[in-house]
């Protein structure tokens, strides 16, 4: 499946759903037709490709004649939608098999759809999409925060022509990044470390013990951001598609 | 330039059973080397000695080099091709060779780090122990693809030691998520031949053409940490251990499904996603992935916090 990237495989960015929702503007680096397509990050950075996991919620066939799949994946800060069709086989098999709710790792690329109203959408084209489960989930989580933290804290590298794109794209304000990271990190906190780790029981894994104990920070302030407990589907919804 | 004078003696010293040299006319080129072309002295000398070798009309094996006069290296330090050398190494591991020309293969380390010898069968050399210490003197560089290893020789002389030499770490550590399984991973064949490990495609060696191959497992995998993608290679002890599939498990797999990419198919399901951390030692643009274990814990949960907030 890789054979074509020889040269320089592109890194497959961590990026929270919530950011990647906002990651409308794509861009090319040369004309040539098979060059690849970046999806420009608000924190000043390109992704070809990325790296998620979270909750698979709901899988649908939103296709006519060819199955055409659809597939919910949410994370603590929104979701990430799924499609795949027959150029992804592997992971149209995949995904067509599994029983939500199931802890998921994706590969693939971002997508970017126009829809009548001018909206952009973003979605994920999968190269893989693999079963995992509560570690994997809350280690994702927590690498994102790291790297997110890290794009943010070089945000202001004014030499970097993907801080400049994005300044240009989006404007100067990533509280709302910072916003996301807080929240994601927040709802580890808040899940039950002697969660059973069975890849597929997301939905029942978190009530009893959930928000106190471990805040050993700032207690107050995992309060105040009023981020409700819950490892994954809630926090979706108002999204659109 | 007394220097100049002491080096051609040597050299015209090392050719003496081949080539009627005089002292002065080797200094004679060793100086226009150095002094014209501002030539360092070792590169002079191995462009001297080069030279007179091709006029004799023999082999750098044959040679000898004069002992005692190379450069005592560090392991690490070597990144060039064809080098003389002297290193102080213990031996930390010994390969299984591929050849009959081949009588050992291994690695040897110093406090720099490791890298690859070879000792070959025509040269007669005593065999060295795993986990002894030896001084090797006039041992030769050797570059393929990047890496360097050393080739011991007719002329290396072997010096066993009472101490203990301490091997450095050159291991690389990396964690990341096993983002993809490429293709020559799981079940795959190897050509038979001697001296010849290449993965058949199509059941063609490209050297050897069409062979009866030799089943093996491995995993091409590649790791991703969100900044730096990097390529791991597991072999088939890693891959058994890192799958629990046996070679035995493998190839019933794949009878069963009259298709050996079932094999690849299972793991690439099983691996694809999860997090680990591998520690091997490199190998060109591989990793070989000798040590790994599953990195399932988030430790800097709080520290990212504070950091976020305080962003």
């Amino acid at each position: 499946m890789s054979q074509s990237e020889i040269p320089t495989r592109e890194v497959a960015q961590r990026v929270y759903a919530s950011e990647l929702q906002e990651s409308t503007y794509s861009f090319k680096e040369s004309d040539d037709d098979r060059a690849p397509v970046y999806t420009l990050l608000p924190s000043g950075e390109k992704a070809n490709r990325v790296f998620v996991v979270g909750t698979l919620t709901e899988v649908e066939d939103i296709g006519n004649d060819e199955e055409y799949l659809r597939g919910r994946v949410v994370g603590p800060t929104g979701t990430f939608y799924v499609y795949t069709g027959q150029y992804q086989p592997e992971a149209t098999a995949t995904l067509r098999t599994l029983e939500p709710p199931a802890y998921v790792a994706v590969v693939g690329k971002p997508r970017h759809y126009e829809t009548d109203d001018g909206e952009t959408l973003i979605s994920i084209r999968p190269e893989s999409i693999n079963v995992v489960d509560t570690d994997t989930r809350d280690r994702w989580v927590a690498e994102t925060a790291e790297r997110t933290i890290e794009r943010i804290e070089h945000f202001d590298e004014a030499s970097d022509e993907y801080n400049n794109m994005a300044r240009e794209q989006y404007g100067e304000d990533l509280s709302s990044v910072k916003d996301s990271v807080i929240k994601a990190l927040l709802s580890l906190e808040e899940s039950d470390p002697n969660a059973d780790t069975d890849s597929d029981t997301s939905e029942d894994a978190d009530a009893d013990h959930s928000a106190e104990a471990e805040t050993e920070a700032e207690p107050d302030a995992a309060e105040s951001t009023g981020v409700s407990t819950d490892a994954g589907s809630e926090a979706t919804s108002e999204t659109e598609v | 330039m007394a220097e100049i004078q002491t080096h051609a003696a040597e050299i015209s010293d090392q050719f003496e059973e081949h080539l009627d040299l005089s002292t002065d006319q080797v200094a004679e080129r060793l100086d226009k080397l150095v002094g014209e072309y501002k030539l360092p002295l070792d590169e002079a000398k191995r462009s001297v000695r080069n030279s007179y070798m091709n006029e004799a009309g023999i082999e750098r094996d044959d040679m000898a080099s004069g002992g005692g006069e190379n450069d005592e290296v560090l392991v690490n330090t070597i990144d060039q091709d064809e080098q003389w050398v002297d290193i102080t190494v213990k031996v930390v591991d010994l390969w299984e060779p591929r050849s009959d020309s081949i009588s050992q293969v291994g690695l040897v380390g110093d406090e720099s780090g490791r890298t690859k010898f070879v000792s070959f069968t025509t040269s007669e050399l005593p065999l060295l122990e795993e986990g002894k210490s030896y001084q090797l003197e006039n041992v030769v560089t050797d570059e393929y693809k990047g890496d360097y290893s050393v080739k011991l020789n007719r002329t290396t002389e072997i010096t066993e030691l009472e101490e203990d030499v301490e091997v450095g770490d050159s291991n690389v550590t990396v964690t990341g998520s096993l983002v993809d399984i490429q293709s020559g991973s799981g079940l795959i064949k190897r050509c038979p031949h001697e001296d010849c490990t290449r993965v058949l495609k199509n059941k063609r060696c490209s050297e050897h053409g069409d062979v009866e191959g030799e089943f093996d497992l491995r995993i091409k995998a590649v790791f991703d940490d969100g900044n730096e993608v990097r390529d791991v290679i597991f072999n088939k002890e890693a891959t058994v251990e890192l799958t629990g599939i046996t070679l035995e498990d493998a190839k019933q797999k794949a009878m069963e499904a009259v298709d050996t990419s079932v094999v690849a198919e299972e793991m690439r399901e099983d691996l694809v996603g999860r997090y680990f951390t591998v520690t091997g030692p490199e190998l060109g643009r591989y990793l070989l992935g000798n040590e790994f274990a599953e990195s399932r814990s988030v430790e800097n949960a709080d520290e990212l916090l504070i950091k976020a907030r305080s962003l």
